[in-house]
């Protein structure tokens, strides 16, 4: 459970302080109704479309288990190697707040669906050390998302707001909270951890794990302790949108705890708000105790029994994980950025695909973490949106490789490609745009001799041994193809007109 | 079993209930009843029996994941205290819990 390499202490006033953080990372499922109910879960639909008399706790109304949902939890528990409890059962907790119409939120207690597994995360230090670092993974239990709730008043924010507008749609969905052990030792760590588990996630296609729109959130268990003593008083951090958050929190919160404690405080158990405009933690509220959410078993709800032959037939369904995509990627040549950029960018099997339709491993990768992510992410769109397949990354590939496209045209054809959602294959759209390269000697030719011809001097220069002015007629030459020019017939074309 | 006035305060609290002096005193020693009827489990309850939270001995009682209509909106909002652009309007939310 603990950290196979030391991780950097911080400096304080009065000598080394070292952090210690805890991940809660909370999942939306993408299953296509609630976690209780039949109602669809379809996201940015009209306010309280969604909604029935289960999700808004009417009396009498009974929850039932969404089947998938479970199956999925147990799915994520198992890759992120945890035991799945034989038996577990649901509990209410209990408080107020407007967001979750039956006054109690159904999560899981005592003996959560999955437990004590573990995440390896492949970190870079301070020092640009590469370093692998196990977090155990405590728990990961089932429960329900909450409404959504809309803030009117003079500022528009919580604070100062007048009242506040809730929208139930969302209230039900499936929700996994994940907790790890407090095994994180630096903010690097940290944001590798939700990096992973949100890779992990999508891998499996239980969630799009989305941090900008809230399918994936996660709160940060942060406190410091001097080497070797005790745990602190920690504080849990909220409203981190992003990965890039995570990290700037963590930071700050250390500091902060460090100067309060040196300068002879206390740190006082409470949820801190992250302010990513100021770039600050501030009190949100004292932290409740426990005891105060009256936990009890539901007895609208009866036990998950997961028996072995269940649990082994979802280990059989796993698929290839993150971490074993990017070592297969490294071991056929790619660097590990570009196994990384691959993976977590949702390239893989477009990758893998270019790959089996004979492309080199390394050519594919290229083009997939350069051109192909550059292109797919300016027009907002994945590579099944724009109807982009390994076939075409890798026709793209050949077609450069025998000289029919350069590496710029083939820029141009990818564009059309993903223009017509792939209803155009490269070769076609190369044909139909006239993008191909004009490596024909005897059309090329022509054109030197023009390009030669029209400019004495640079050819004089050339002469005189400023070799660099080549430069410019070669730029004169593709200007007249359009771009379409073969730069090294082009080259050799030019030097030899040049020489005669 | 006996509950004091300050625990019975604290659970008032919890469900967000404001009880006068009165009310408390005359709350305890029913609330304590109950508690000493529910305790009665206790007597029989041994070490080799389980604890279980349904008479029933049913597991795994699971739905397919199969959207169902909802509800239409106008009767979602029928219950609604005070409706703003198709939503439920409340007194502005205090920190409390997320």
């Amino acid at each position: 459970m603990s950290a196979t390499s030391t991780a950097a202490l911080l400096e304080g006033e009065t000598g080394a302080w070292e952090l210690v953080v805890g991940l809660e990372v909370h999942v939306e499922l993408q299953t296509a109704t609630k976690m209780w109910c039949g109602c669809s879960t379809d996201f940015g639909g009209p306010a309280n479309t969604n909604v029935c008399p289960v999700c808004t706790g009417q009396p009498g109304a009974l929850p039932v288990a969404n089947e998938q949902a479970v199956a999925d939890a147990a799915l994520l528990g198992l890759a992120l190697g945890c035991d799945i409890a034989e038996v577990c059962r649901f509990h209410r907790k209990n408080y107020f707040y407007p967001d979750l119409a039956k006054n109690y939120q159904i999560s899981q207690y005592d003996v959560p669906l999955c437990h004590d597994g573990r995440l390896d995360l492949d970190v870079t230090t301070d020092e640009g050390e590469q370093v692998t670092r196990r977090v155990g993974i405590e728990r990961l239990h089932m429960e329900e998302d909450t409404g959504k709730s809309l803030h009117v008043g003079e500022s528009g924010r919580l604070h100062g707001a007048e009242k506040s507008l809730i929208d139930y749609n969302r209230c039900g969905i499936p929700l996994l909270e994940i907790v790890s052990d407090p095994d994180i030792r630096d903010p690097e760590t940290a944001q590798a951890y939700l990096r992973e588990l949100q890779a992990i996630v999508r891998t499996l296609g239980v969630s799009d794990a989305r941090m900008e729109e809230g399918s994936i959130r996660c709160d940060a268990n942060v406190s410091v302790r001097r080497p070797g003593e005790e745990l602190g008083t920690r504080c849990e951090i909220k409203n981190l949108n992003s990965v890039r958050s995570l990290g700037r929190a963590v930071r700050y919160e250390a500091r902060r705890q460090i100067d309060v404690l040196e300068a002879g405080g206390e740190i006082v158990m409470e949820t801190r708000h992250w302010d990513e405009g100021r770039g600050v933690t501030e009190t949100l509220r004292r932290k409740e105790s426990v005891t105060d959410y009256r936990y009890f078993p539901d007895p609208d709800l009866v036990e998950i029994h997961s028996s072995r032959a269940w649990v082994e037939q979802l280990r059989a369904r796993l698929p290839e994980l993150p971490a074993a995509s990017r070592a297969r990627l490294q071991q056929a040549g790619l660097s590990a950025e570009q196994a990384a950029t691959i993976v977590a960018g949702g390239l893989l099997a477009l990758h893998d695909e270019a790959v089996a339709a004979g492309a080199e491993p390394v050519a594919v990768a290229n083009w997939c973490t350069g051109e192909v992510t550059g292109q797919l992410s300016s027009a907002a769109l994945t590579p099944a949106e724009a109807g982009l397949t390994g076939a075409h990354v890798a026709e793209l590939v050949a077609l450069i490789d025998d000289g029919t496209l350069s590496t710029k045209l083939a820029k141009d054809v990818l564009a059309g490609v993903i223009e017509e959602r792939g209803a155009v294959p490269p070769a076609e759209v190369a044909e139909q745009r006239g993008l191909q390269q004009v490596s024909d000697e005897g059309e090329l030719q022509g054109i030197v001799d023009e390009v030669v011809a029209a400019n004495p001097e640079t050819v004089e220069a050339i002469r005189g041994g400023n070799d660099k002015a080549i430069g410019a007629l070669v730029g004169q030459v593709m200007k007249a193809t359009r771009g379409q020019a073969d730069p090294k017939k082009t080259n050799e074309l030019l030097r030899a007109a040049i020489e005669a | 079993m006996s509950l004091s006035p300050d625990e019975v305060r604290h659970v008032a609290g919890l469900a967000r209930l404001a009880l006068t002096d009165e009310e408390v005193a005359e709350l305890a020693p029913q609330l304590s009843s109950i508690l000493d009827y529910a305790e009665q489990v206790g007597e029989v309850a041994a070490e080799d029996v389980p604890a279980s939270t349904h008479p029933f001995p049913l597991a795994n009682v699971l739905r397919p994941d199969e959207p169902r209509p909802s509800l239409s909106r106008e009767d979602v909002l029928a219950g609604a205290p005070e409706v703003e652009q198709d939503r439920f309007a409340v007194p502005r939310i205090v920190a409390e819990e997320g």
